[in-house]
């Protein structure tokens, strides 16, 4: 409307919302565009300035110092592909770091996602009351920032711990495990910990999504042959969420992938021999103890290929569902 | 069986009695592991200091005590900077880094949603993008940037790179595509309104929901997050990072819990309060491929 507007004005017949068939160019129909649209700019100016100062150009500043050995003191010096050889084929402990993010990753993240998924399946069918109190519950954990150490108590080492004491009561062990020493028990530890502080927004995103399922739908598969629960979900329920699914898949990897802290405060910084070394410790080690900025970027840079192409990978695989 | 009624009619949805069952041994199950450690530490923090060490520990209190609160707050006392600071910091970082991101993303999502300009997917999709990385791989290049900024040990670093933070951002942008009509923003262009107008005082008052869940959503990250690990001046840091002193000073289950307990009630109290309209704001989260 506004555009026939501007049309008049300017005392052309031409139509202004379809560039390829009258005579202005592409580009002149972008600056028009542009002119007519420029307080969106100066709205969308001050996110845009705080995103490339502190999204985009940190990335693009660690993938340059990547190839540089640099001390934040003196300049940093080109080194080409060295850091990347070294990460790769003499630095042992990176490769114990990669394969722990790895194993991290590729368990915590599926089993979140699944879980969350399910679990608001589960009480999507509960009253509303019900609902938003067992919500509260899953949700709980992920929000309460430093709750998880209570794990810390459960798995104590000596015989007050609960984890201990009951095992000793009903006879399965004689003296305590140190649970959070022992390289035998620190990863699956770190693992159930963290899928316990996983259900997120993606789960309450799920919840969302299954509220919003058109309730005709299933009706209509009802008519239609859908005989249980279960070919409903696959037939129905899911197809219509897959935007949602995506969503809930993207936040699962990225905190999948930037799984570290909770190692720190349970077990310890290193772990026992290193068994839950992962590469944000590595990263941190290098920038924060040794200063080496050059390699912490190319670190860096690794699990940012690692977080970027699993989404990607993903969101593919994802997007070819129901075609 | 059970009925899945609407208001025309009643359909009857095949339900098994078994399907039934598992489900809720599943989420019995399941409510028992996402429960019990929260159930376990609210206990802990209430019990006596002869109740902490019996083989096997309790899982029940016998005579609830406030003793570790008082404790806790006994050692708050004698901490070198006063507890008071740490509380205003807290307080201080969380409202400069929630008000911010509130102003900046809404009037960002509201550009990018509804004033067309050539651009503006482009951005959506960096957006997009920028969900898929987490902060660690920023962390090296913010610490350098904070350097030649000459930020290092101020408010300002714990403050204004969160107001870069797109998860609300994106929430609220897709929650102004899906719950306001381009047609009732052309009606107001017509009418002559300028765009900063619309925003104001025609869109914001319709997304109120999504305004609830960027807010909420930043709160948790600053609050949970404390100050930016690059302070080092102990009169910026907040109260999360005096918690955590005090518990591995002092040592005791009890007192280390009842921190816990206190620092957990925050947000899931702003939870409890604001559920409905954060679902409903999540309801249109979807990406689209």
């Amino acid at each position: 409307m506004s555009d026939n507007a501007v049309a008049v004005k300017d005392g052309q017949a031409e139509q202004p919302n379809d560039p390829s068939q009258k005579s202005i160019s592409r580009w002149e129909y972008t600056r028009r565009q542009m002119k007519k649209t420029w307080p969106g700019y100066v709205m969308v100016a001050p996110f845009l300035i705080m995103f490339a100062a502190f999204t985009i150009i940190p990335v693009v500043v660690s993938f340059f110092l990547s190839f540089t050995n640099f001390n934040m003191l003196e300049m940093p010096e080109f080194c080409a592909m060295d850091n990347y050889i070294r990460l790769f084929l003499e630095d042992d402990l990176f490769l114990t770091a990669f394969q722990n993010t790895l194993i991290f990753a590729l368990t915590t993240g599926p089993i979140s996602y699944i879980l969350s998924f399910l679990l608001a399946w589960f009480i999507n069918e509960l009253s509303p009351r019900v609902r938003s109190l067992v919500t509260i519950i899953f949700y709980g954990p992920s929000i309460s920032g430093s709750a998880y150490l209570v794990w810390k108590l459960i798995f104590q080492g000596d015989i007050y711990g609960l984890a201990n004491g009951a095992l000793m009561k009903f006879g399965l062990i004689t003296k305590p495990i140190v649970f959070l020493q022992d390289t035998k028990y620190i990863v699956p530890i770190c693992i159930i910990v963290s899928i316990w502080t996983s259900l997120g927004t993606a789960f309450l995103s799920f919840i969302a999504g299954l509220q919003g399922v058109d309730r005709s739908l299933y009706e209509a598969g009802a008519v239609d042959g859908v005989r249980n629960r279960w070919q409903e979900l696959w037939y129905i329920t899911l197809p219509s969420m897959k935007s949602i699914l995506m969503f809930g898949a993207v936040l699962s990897i990225t905190g999948a992938f930037g799984f570290g802290g909770i190692v720190n405060n349970l077990c310890g910084n290193p772990s026992t021999d290193y068994v839950a070394w992962t590469l944000q410790h590595h990263m941190a080690d290098y920038m924060n103890a040794r200063f080496e900025v050059g390699y912490a970027s190319c670190i860096s840079i690794v699990l940012f290929v690692l977080m970027f192409g699993a989404n990607l990978f993903i969101k593919n695989a994802l997007s070819k569902v129901g075609r | 069986m059970k009925r899945l009624r609407t208001r025309k009619h009643a359909v009857v949805l095949n339900r098994s009695v078994g399907g039934d069952l598992s489900i809720t041994i599943l989420l019995g199950i399941f409510g028992l592991f996402m429960f019990l450690p929260v159930y376990y530490l609210i206990i802990t923090a209430f019990k006596p200091i002869g109740e902490m060490f019996l083989t096997p520990p309790n899982f029940y209190v016998i005579k609830p005590t406030m003793q570790n609160f008082i404790d806790l707050f006994a050692s708050m006392t004698s901490t070198w900077v006063p507890i008071s600071r740490y509380i205003f910091n807290t307080v201080f970082i969380s409202l400069g880094a929630t008000v911010g991101c509130l102003i900046i993303g809404s009037m960002a999502a509201y550009a990018i949603s509804k004033v067309h300009f050539p651009g503006a997917n482009v951005i959506f999709q960096m957006i997009v993008y920028s969900l898929m990385i987490s902060s660690t791989v920023t962390g090296i290049a913010h610490f350098i940037i904070f350097v030649a900024l000459g930020w290092l040990n101020t408010y300002t670093i714990s403050i204004v790179p969160i107001w870069a933070s797109t998860l609300g951002l994106y929430l609220m942008k897709n929650f102004i595509d899906a719950s306001i009509h381009d047609s009732m923003i052309e009606a107001a262009r017509i009418e002559g309104a300028s765009e900063f107008r619309i925003y104001l005082t025609l869109v914001m008052p319709l997304v109120k929901p999504a305004w609830l869940t960027l807010m909420i959503t930043v709160f948790q990250q600053v609050w949970n997050a404390g100050a930016s690990s690059y302070v080092y001046s102990e009169n910026l840091k907040t109260f999360d990072n005096a918690i955590n002193s005090i518990i591995s000073a002092s040592g005791t289950q009890g007192a280390g819990a009842a921190a816990t307990v206190l620092m957990m009630s925050v947000p899931m109290i702003v939870f409890i309060i604001s559920q409905s309209k954060i679902v409903e704001t999540m309801g249109s989260a979807g990406m689209k491929d």
